[in-house]
């Protein structure tokens, strides 16, 4: 398993003297392709800290970060600017879809961004849409589609092009439990088709999707689950009367 | 979990044979609580003392019996399936009482044993999605398991993470503080009143 998201020894200070806070402290963390990782733990634990340092939104305080094998401190702005643009995709909670644009619009934005021309960028919008169960929805603004469908778009568009580092905070915090689990089937074979992604959350049925859990707290890791077994029968028989 | 009431639902479709109903309770549980034979036949046993079931005479060839629901036992079916189970007691989960006598021990981290059952909790359910992922569409009753087991894991999981932060806003008590408690029946008639 090649390693695509790597953070080594990565802390993050925010202000200074009495007013300190450590949101991170000393992180390693190696995410593969086909990976999928969450990361779960209390609010104020560092898990959104975490997110924005590992797809390069945050500069760590103190350590490196390397995606694909490439050290974000050793790039230029433009260089991870680029990087953001072509390889990383994100997903929030609230979806964070532009109103005045329709689903395929808001999937081809990073596109055109990077200078494909609108065309192509349709073509490979209407690709990850229809991938995500969205064929016929398009043209749609995202008012006119439901919640999970909303999900499902800013998943295309993180998804979309050659994108394969993906990065979600919460993403089925706003949806009911069976929109919730056609979103979390989706993120589980984006990693199966080799996307490498890492899922904030304080909730363990969203966790419970991922291949490893890393459990944060006061900005460290201080566990994490082993990963899974494949299984072949849901309960040990146990007494039953 | 009630075999004898699953067994009862099983025959109000119809008589049927000892055999046949162990089959059709593993496919109907999603094949996730195998029964054998003998609980059967034993429960059969119960339920015919009970007057819930009845049998044909065994056959003189050594044929099976068949078994099927009399009225009495179409009626305990139908309050059963209508009567929520008693959630009224105290819990006894040993989870708790393993938490509850860690706050006093000296040299316990207890956030650590909070995090060493919450990894084995996540990790049960971990197990779980793993299998409803697997799961064909049509498969339900296996769905519904997994379901019902994800969220009785959750909210497991769920308590250990309102125990740890619990933990983390106590006041903190001098040694001789400890011993003391409120007075027990005020403190019961509070929480289970």
């Amino acid at each position: 398993m090649t390693s695509v998201i790597e953070l080594r020894g990565v802390s993050k200070v925010y202000g200074s003297g009495a007013a300190e806070v450590h949101a991170l402290r000393d992180i390693d963390l190696t995410v593969g392709t086909g990976e999928l990782v969450a990361v779960m733990g209390p609010s104020g634990s560092g898990k959104s800290t975490l997110l924005t340092i590992a797809g390069s939104l945050e500069d760590p305080s103190d350590g490196e970060v390397l995606i694909d094998g490439l050290l974000l401190s050793a790039m230029s702005r433009n260089d991870r600017a680029r990087l953001r643009r072509r390889s990383i995709g994100y997903v929030f909670q609230d979806f964070n879809l532009l109103a005045g644009l329709t689903a395929a619009e808001n999937v081809t934005l990073p596109l055109e961004l990077d200078g494909i021309g609108s065309k192509a960028a349709r073509v490979l919008g209407l690709q990850a849409l229809v991938a995500l169960g969205l064929d016929g929805h398009a043209d749609r603004f995202p008012d006119e589609l439901s919640g999970g469908e909303r999900q499902r778009v800013a998943i295309a568009r993180a998804l979309v092009g050659d994108r394969h580092v993906l990065l979600a905070d919460e993403p089925t915090g706003a949806l009911d439990s069976a929109n919730g689990e056609a979103v979390m089937r989706l993120l589980r074979s984006a990693a199966e088709g080799g996307v490498a992604g890492i899922i904030v959350t304080h909730d363990a049925q969203l966790a419970s999707w991922a291949d490893r859990v890393v459990f944060l707290r006061d900005g460290r890791i201080v566990d994490q689950t082993a990963r899974p077994a494949s299984a072949e029968s849901l309960l040990v028989p146990g007494p039953s009367s | 979990m009630s075999v004898p009431h699953a067994l009862l639902a099983l025959l109000s479709e119809g008589p049927t044979f000892g055999l046949r109903l162990r089959q059709e309770f593993e496919a109907r549980t999603g094949e996730v609580w195998p029964l054998n034979v003998g609980q059967v036949y034993t429960t059969l046993q119960r339920l015919e003392r009970d007057g819930l079931v009845e049998s044909d005479e065994e056959g003189a060839d050594g044929s099976q019996k068949r078994y099927r629901i009399t009225a009495a036992g179409a009626t305990e079916l139908a309050t059963w399936l209508h009567t929520p189970p008693d959630t009224a007691l105290p819990p006894r989960d040993e989870l708790i009482i393993k938490v509850l006598v860690s706050l006093r021990l000296p040299g316990v981290d207890l956030h650590e044993v909070l995090q060493v059952h919450r990894r084995h909790f996540v990790e049960a359910m971990q197990h779980c999605t793993q299998i409803k992922a697997r799961a064909t569409d049509d498969d339900l009753e296996l769905a519904l398991v997994a379901d019902a087991e994800l969220f009785r894991l959750d909210a497991v999981v769920r308590w250990l993470d309102a125990a740890d932060s619990r933990l983390k806003r106590r006041p903190v008590r001098k040694p001789d503080e400890v011993a003391v408690s409120s007075p027990r029946s005020a403190r019961k008639a509070t929480v289970w009143g």
